[in-house]
């Protein structure tokens, strides 16, 4: 199996917003934590092990491409 | 500050029931000419309605205001004789490009569905549309329209209002079988009749403001997230005719209003985002809070609630006039059926039912905008950094991105006034949607289906049927094949139209109901229903 890389989550606008929601009332660390604990979560249901590898190489790539030393 | 626009002076006069003292009682009293007053009163007067519109003002709005009209809306103003002056004047765009930091994350095309008569969208500004809107009330002789009109007082009583107005020559009174307030997010008439508005403020300012300009930016619409000219907030970019573009700057909580609408203050940030060479002139600009709210019922006794004066939204998607026009269109038939004795004041509470549920979808829709734009943690705002960045290689993450959806209807799909499917249909026309326009040919002329369906119930058939009628109110039959030709196929396709097949359509063009074979006791029956008589 491939890593998607086009839309394949419906309702993407009230996922997002669940997503956001979810932090509603944590400090920043617990929002940082409760994102690790979710990245961990969502590879565990994933499995499988090259499509983890793509997936983590192109959050690695994309962040260096991207951020110029960034604090956000 | 105004370059390209004269305001117009309306005239006011004094009305014959003021002069004589003697105290008068109208149908429908319309508070607020805004955009959404004026189209109710036109809807009402095309119902054979007598509608007074009271106006504490008499010109149309200062500034740009409302900007951008989908085609829902277009559609109502179609069927009330301006939608096509506002599609063909309006700017039409399709390309919206959005940017993050110094470069573009990505660019869409709305690619907006094919073989409709009115377009997706069109940007014009309000005071355009409000004087084409003004117009056409003058030329009705049912509407009544009164500039510098001040509604103090309203007397809520059983079977009708009594206002207490005042104008130029004092204060008067006049009575209304039932009153219409339109008068915007900070309606004096919610006020005055004690109704609830809640809902959420944000922590956020945001400047917006009118300039002129002859530059060779192109028609599509640009959003920056956190530009250079412009850190850690957000800009928009929209252009309305005649030369004037329409900017947002996002501000900041801790931004004072005052200080930030000086013209020595906005226009080096314009000229910071246009560029050093770029001429341009201001020609209106003001400073918003944005708040998403409900009023908590849209009728109160004799009390009619539409457009801002009921729901409050942020702009980010342009949902304030396009879902008060929508309002408009579902009151004005349900309000005559009233009127005429045939339905119950139940059918009323209807207007509630649809039209909160409506503008809570809204709402839900402008929130999730406004919270992506500006966000309310320094965690969601890595988040929405992040699907930024995501966007410009991964398009995955590009639907994500949320700097407005455009305002589509909502359906009403659970509405007490649908007759639930008993067969299977493809598609999308459930009952509770607006119907969608469709070419067809009617006399060997090209034509739209909308312009055929009238100001009353109908039966849209694909094959044999007969009118109903229930408490005087019927409902003709438009046969496709006999009165109408879909000499494309488009309309048999969007309605998934069997041979048969029979939709019965509400005066708001929405489905009420439908068959794949016509039964007159079924369509009476929903036809019934749908006046909510059983």
């Amino acid at each position: 199996m491939q890593l998607i890389r086009t839309p394949n989550i419906p309702d993407q606008d009230l996922f997002y917003a669940e997503l956001i929601n979810s932090q509603r009332d944590m400090s920043e660390a617990q929002a940082d934590m409760a994102i690790a604990k979710l990245a961990l979560i969502l590879a565990n249901h994933i499995g499988d092990r090259e499509v983890l590898s793509e997936a983590i190489a192109l959050a690695r790539d994309n962040t260096l491409a991207n951020a110029p030393g960034d604090n956000t | 500050m105004s370059q390209t626009y004269t305001y117009p002076e309306y005239a006011y006069r004094q009305s014959e029931e003021q002069r004589s003292g003697q105290v008068r009682r109208h149908p429908a009293v319309v508070i607020g000419a805004g955009p959404i007053g004026l189209t109710q009163a036109l809807d009402f007067a095309g119902r054979g309605i007598p509608t007074v519109i009271l106006d504490d003002n008499n010109t149309v709005s200062i500034g740009s205001r409302a900007v951008c009209y989908a085609k829902r809306p277009l559609e109502i103003w179609d069927r009330l004789g301006v939608g096509e002056e506002f599609a063909a004047k309006g700017v039409q765009w399709k390309v919206g490009k959005v940017f993050f930091r110094d470069e573009l994350a990505y660019q869409f095309d709305l690619l907006p569905e094919a073989h409709h008569k009115m377009p997706a969208m069109i940007n014009y500004q309000q005071y355009h549309l409000e004087e084409r809107l003004v117009q056409a009330c003058d030329a009705s002789p049912l509407v009544d329209l009164r500039w510098k009109h001040k509604v103090l007082a309203i007397d809520n009583r059983d079977d009708h209002a009594v206002l207490t107005v005042e104008t130029p020559d004092g204060i008067f009174k006049l009575e209304a079988d039932w009153v219409v307030a339109a008068d915007g997010a900070n309606s004096d008439t919610r006020r005055m009749i004690g109704a609830d508005f809640t809902g959420q403020f944000f922590q956020d300012r945001f400047l917006i403001a009118d300039v002129v300009m002859k530059a060779d930016f192109p028609t599509e619409r640009w959003f920056w997230f956190d530009p250079p000219f412009h850190r850690n907030q957000s800009v928009l970019l929209h252009k309305q005719c005649d030369n004037v573009w329409r900017i947002d700057f996002q501000l900041g909580w801790d931004a004072d209003p005052t200080e930030e609408k000086k013209p020595e203050n906005v226009i080096p940030r314009i000229q910071a985002m246009l560029g050093p060479d770029v001429e341009f002139e201001l020609e209106w600009v003001s400073v918003y809070q944005f708040a998403c709210r409900r009023i908590d019922q849209f009728r109160h006794g004799r009390v009619l609630f539409v457009g801002d004066a009921a729901h409050q939204v942020s702009p980010f998607g342009a949902r304030g006039a396009n879902t008060g026009v929508q309002d408009c269109d579902n009151l004005g038939w349900k309000l005559k059926a009233v009127m005429d004795g045939v339905a119950p004041l139940a059918l009323l509470d209807t207007f509630h039912e649809e039209r909160a549920y409506a503008a809570d979808d809204n709402i839900g829709h402008s929130t999730r905008a406004t919270d992506f734009i500006t966000p309310k943690s320094r965690s969601s705002l890595r988040l929405r950094n992040a699907v930024l960045e995501l966007a410009r290689t991964e398009p995955f993450a590009r639907p994500l991105v949320n700097s407005g959806r455009l305002s589509t209807p909502t359906p009403y799909l659970q509405s007490s006034l649908n007759t639930p499917d008993s067969a299977a249909f493809a598609g999308t026309m459930y009952p509770g949607t607006n119907c969608a326009d469709a070419p067809i040919r009617k006399n060997g002329q090209d034509a739209w289906l909308l312009n055929q369906l009238g100001q009353g119930f109908v039966l849209l058939s694909f094959g044999p049927a007969e009118p109903v009628t229930v408490q005087g109110i019927t409902a003709p039959v438009l046969q496709v094949g006999r009165d109408i030709e879909d000499a494309q196929g488009i309309l048999t396709q969007r309605y998934d139209g069997q041979p048969g097949t029979v939709y019965l359509i509400r005066p708001d063009q929405h489905v009420a109901a439908r068959w794949r074979r016509f039964d007159a006791a079924q369509a009476q029956a929903a036809l019934s229903r749908a006046l909510k008589l059983n």
